[in-house]
């Protein structure tokens, strides 16, 4: 007895699902999407580098919120610059950033990053 | 009186016995040589077995030889052997490749659990044949050699392999457990075969072997010698109930073919048993015959190699086939009933010359053997009782307290469970069961199966024997056990030894000699005495048999 | 050696994939060229393993069984631990595959030197870290998979809003991150602690174990210690999908790293006792039924084999035969 029938059904589903990614993005997504987050016009840097805020704005923005709620402290120094910021989600990051879906979202979709950041605060209008 | 030698049980304290625990040695696996110590193997077989067999290599030689005699290219052979086996069981090719050493199944094994070797953990005695496997058969072994657990085939490999090939009973107990299945008993048969090839056999299972083949069952009985065995059988059944049994032997026509292993006609107490079926089927009037030519059930070929199965095997067919008979019966037994499960039909059928069983008392259709047409006693005579075509006195069986040990093969190789419950419950009033890790499934096997019941294996038998009689002596302690019943021949005789080791003096005793007890025949004198013709004193108080019960009882 | 030798191996791996990105540059070569061999080794080897397999017959059906055989309809069968069709089969072969079963069992073995006594112990810690392990090694890739799809399916968000349910620290601690590391931690130490374990393990045992300790280690570090550019990563992997790959700068060493000891493990896959994934499911004692007396298992090499024919029985004895009475086939 070999049962060759079921070993083969057996590597075909093993080759389904280990060939998963390939094609569904291939056949039902879009492989050649790029985030594409629209950066405000007109300024040249965030409150901090450009690097940092790739990899930390999460933390930095989880910080901000902890000192603002828990401490009522509001005034952020810049590490990288050294100039000073309002701990303010809409009033200092949305000022330039100004609208989620074409700045947060394309990056947090991209990744299937969802923060709870609009949990509390409201959307700004600047659609 | 002199000093009980090795082969003796009384030569083993069991404090010293027990002076072991289950620490490993400080040196690994590979450079830990074998103890050869007398009282853990078993003596070779006998060139004239294997002569007798046409197997490779017969000479006379001594385990205790530093030459083993093996053929020039005895390497070339064991690894043609490897890899002929490894093309024909996937059990092999796939246990060879995925054990992931999690260790689950090293504190399973009985010899493990008495002995604390560390090489009888179910994962090493694999080891020992997979780290050939792995330097001869996988990339991974061949680039890396040692260090992926690979190692050289030598001499003492091959010695190794003989101690602890024959070490392992092939109970599957490990099996149970282990994560993927891998059943050592897969292993240890073909490492068994492999060490066949350079003629490497015990004698305990050769001899049986070469018996059974030339004169039909492991003893060498030859057909008159069964005669009188059965017709002594038949005066002790005549003495103790007054009743005479006929003994159709080699009978063309019967209706049923018994076949029932050879230890049941010779070793106390499965002599008791064979007479409990004689008288069973007396009373019923079972149209049915012996064979002197079939005269085995049990298979030592399944302690030698799967080739040697077939062989042995085929005589039941064959002789149901010229006797005309219409199904076959089979008696107690252990691997026996994994031969007649599992190999059987495989290897020598199809029987379509036979008729599905169908009891001819109870018009039991026995569905459940439709291919083999060959039924478990145990079932048929479960039906008979469930059928109420017994009358039993269970109350006959009060002198004894029994428990039941299942055995191997009938439990983890056919799942025959509850049975011979249900008839130890109808035929005996005080039934205790062990510990629920050491029954059913988890059973532990006796230490002296797969053709290590003899007794210059006595030490590791003892070992082996640990578990099984540490259970009994358990319930022995809680409820007063006084036998323990079985249906398994190598059990009959070796429990004997452990019972009398780990928990004297518990008796063993076959099913169907309790069923003897209880069952009340026609025209029976009132019996004083069992078929063992030891007076009962409960017996001989009772002059008429009172409280006499139908049997029919829920399980 | 059994152990310190895998481990040296692993943090050599750790390294070569490490500074070959920060100091020599390779991101091509351990971003483009190993996953795409890896992933063909895997594949290829494994499916290759399976057919090996797959060409050596089951002769004969030998289910382990552990429970009560399908008699009289009076009795009640076992169906799962003893099943005696297909249906049986396909439940015992998930409770093996999905719920470990047969280590469910697992006991601990005591003897009390006193007496003796034999005694047994429930243990499960073994079962309990296998399914740790198992089962977050699943989830973890499942959710690794919002890195090669895009759109993400919701049902893979869903999956990591549920492992993330605490909502501990930004970005969120998965549970499944937690449990991983403790229970492959666990898998080691009790290899190492137990002196039967110790005794049993090969270098073949250790090297998995660390290989993916370090995919942990690291992939946990990644998300939360030492961040890169996940953006980045994905334009990576999508890329890698529709064959048109391009390593990126942005993505640090230690996501070279990382993603080199995946790539490892892949390729290792196929040749060790890892296979025991595919290897389960083809396990004759536990994926066939118990019904060999009711159905011929046929064994396709069956081949005859010599045999004493009552012929040759009664040529032998007949003479004795007649004398005692016993009837002849010859008169």
């Amino acid at each position: 007895m070999y049962d060759a029938g079921k070993i083969i059904l057996g590597i075909a589903i093993f080759l389904v699902l280990i060939t998963f990614p390939f094609w569904f993005t291939l056949a039902l997504g879009n492989p050649d999407y790029q985030p594409d987050p629209e950066l405000p016009a007109g300024q040249v840097q965030c409150v901090e580098s450009k690097e940092y805020m790739i990899h930390w704005h999460m933390d930095l923005l989880n910080q901000w919120r902890d000192s603002v709620v828990r401490d009522g402290n509001r005034m952020y120094v810049s590490r990288e610059y050294g100039d000073r910021h309002e701990m303010s989600l809409t009033r200092t990051c949305m000022r330039c950033h100004e609208s989620r879906e074409r700045f947060c979202d394309r990056c947090h979709d991209y990744t299937a990053v969802d923060p709870y950041c609009w949990d509390c605060h409201v959307e700004p209008k600047g659609e | 009186m002199a000093e009980a030698k090795f082969d003796e049980m009384d030569h083993y304290k069991q404090a010293e016995l027990m002076k072991f625990d289950f620490r490993p040695p400080p040196t690994g696996w590979m450079d830990t040589p074998t103890d050869f110590r007398p009282g853990s193997w078993i003596y070779p077989g006998k060139a004239k077995h294997l002569e007798y067999l046409d197997l490779p290599n017969p000479r006379e030689w001594a385990v205790t030889d530093e030459d083993w005699q093996l053929p020039k290219n005895w390497k070339e052979i064991v690894l043609e052997g490897m890899r002929e086996r490894l093309s024909r069981y996937r059990t092999f090719k796939i246990f060879m490749d995925i054990c992931v050493r999690c260790g689950a199944c090293a504190d399973k094994c009985h010899f493990f659990i008495g002995g604390g070797d560390p090489k009888n953990m179910p994962v090493m005695r694999a080891e020992l044949l997979r780290s050939i496997y792995r330097k001869d058969f996988t990339a991974l072994g061949k680039v890396f050699g040692k260090l992926a657990g690979g190692r050289e085939l030598t001499v003492d490999v091959i010695k190794e392999w003989f101690y602890y090939f024959f070490q392992c009973t092939e109970c599957r107990r490990c099996s149970v457990f282990c994560p993927y299945g891998i059943d050592t008993a897969e292993i240890t048969i073909i490492g068994r075969e492999l060490l066949g090839l350079l003629g490497l056999y015990v004698n305990w299972v050769i001899e049986p072997v070469a018996n059974c083949f030339r004169t039909g069952n492991h003893l060498g009985i030859q057909p008159h010698g069964l005669k009188d065995t059965l017709e002594f059988f038949a005066e002790d059944i005549e003495d103790s109930t007054g009743i005479k049994v006929d003994i159709p032997l080699n009978k063309k026509g019967a209706e049923v073919l018994f076949v029932t292993p050879s230890g049941d006609f010779l070793a106390d107490p499965g002599t008791y048993t064979c007479m409990g079926y004689m008288a069973l089927f007396h009373e019923i009037g079972l149209d049915y015959t012996w064979s002197t030519y079939a005269s085995e059930g049990g298979n030592f070929g399944l302690f030698t190699s799967h080739e040697t199965i077939k062989r042995l095997n085929a005589k039941i067919y064959a002789e149901a086939k010229r006797l005309g008979v219409k199904w076959i019966l089979g008696g107690e037994c252990g691997h026996m009933w994994r031969v007649l499960n599992q190999y059987m039909d495989t290897m020598n059928g199809p029987p379509d010359f036979l008729e599905v069983p169908k009891s001819p008392l109870t018009g039991t259709v026995f569905d459940n053997a439709r291919s083999t047409k060959m039924v478990h006693i145990m079932e048929f005579t479960a039906d008979l009782i469930r059928h109420g075509k017994l009358k039993l006195d269970p109350s006959r069986n009060d002198h004894i307290k029994v428990t039941f040990h299942d055995s191997c093969n009938p439990a983890r190789a056919m799942g025959i469970l509850e049975e011979p419950r249900y008839v130890l419950k109808n035929v005996c009033n005080n039934f205790y069961e062990m510990p629920p890790n050491t029954i059913r499934e988890q059973t532990f096997c006796c230490g002296g199966g797969a053709g290590l019941g003899t007794d210059e294996n006595m030490e590791m038998r003892l070992r082996g024997g640990l578990p099984r009689g540490n259970a009994v002596r358990y319930v022995q302690d809680k409820f007063g056990v006084n036998e323990l019943a079985c249906m398994c021949a190598i059990d009959r005789a070796t429990l004997t030894t452990v019972c009398d080791y780990w928990a004297p003096p518990v008796r063993v005793t076959g099913i169907h000699e309790l069923v003897s007890n209880a069952l009340q025949m026609k025209g029976a004198k009132d019996r004083e005495v069992n078929f063992r013709l030891e007076e009962i004193e409960h017996w001989k108080q009772k002059a008429a048999p009172a409280g006499r019960k139908e049997g029919s009882s829920d399980v | 050696m059994r152990v310190v030798i895998p481990l040296i191996a692993v943090i050599i791996l750790f390294m070569l994939a490490y500074f070959g990105v920060e100091a020599a540059g390779l991101q091509t070569l351990f971003g483009v060229v190993f996953p795409y061999i890896a992933l063909v080794i895997f594949i290829v080897g494994l499916i290759y393993k399976i057919v090996r397999w797959a060409m050596v017959p089951v002769p004969f059906r030998i289910p382990t069984t552990c429970g009560q055989q399908k008699s009289f309809p009076w009795i009640k069968p076992s169906k799962l631990d003893n099943p005696s069709g297909t249906l049986g089969v396909i439940g015992r072969m998930a409770l093996e595959v999905l719920c470990f079963r047969s280590l469910f069992r697992n006991t601990r073995t005591e003897i009390q030197k006193d007496g003796p006594k034999v005694a047994y112990a429930s243990n499960k810690w073994l079962w309990l870290g296998g399914m740790a392990f198992h089962w977050s090694m699943l989830i973890v890739s499942i959710r690794h998979l919002r890195f090669f799809t895009e759109p993400v399916p919701g049902v893979i968000i869903g999956l990591q809003d549920l492992d993330g349910f605490f909502q501990v620290g930004v970005p969120v601690f998965y549970a499944t991150s937690i449990i991983f590391l403790l229970a492959v931690g666990w898998l080691f130490l009790r290899r190492v602690v137990s002196p039967q374990l110790r005794y049993i393990s090969l270098a073949n045992d250790y090297f998995p174990l660390f290989l993916i300790l370090g995919i942990g280690t690291t992939g946990f570090l990644m998300r939360h210690l030492m961040k890169t550019d996940i953006v980045a990563i994905k334009n990576l992997t999508l890329g890698l999908l529709s064959f048109n790959p391009a390593a990126p700068a942005e993505a640090s060493g230690m996501f070279y790293a990382h993603l080199f000891l995946v790539c490892v493990l892949f390729a290792y896959f196929p040749f060790g006792k890892l296979t025991h994934l595919a290897g389960v499911f083809l396990s004759p004692t536990r994926n066939l039924s118990n019904n060999s007396r009711v159905v011929r298992h046929i064994n396709p090499w069956n081949y005859p084999v010599k045999v004493h024919t009552y012929a040759e029985y009664e040529e032998e004895f007949g003479e004795k035969m007649k004398k005692a009475g016993i009837p002849l086939d010859k008169e």
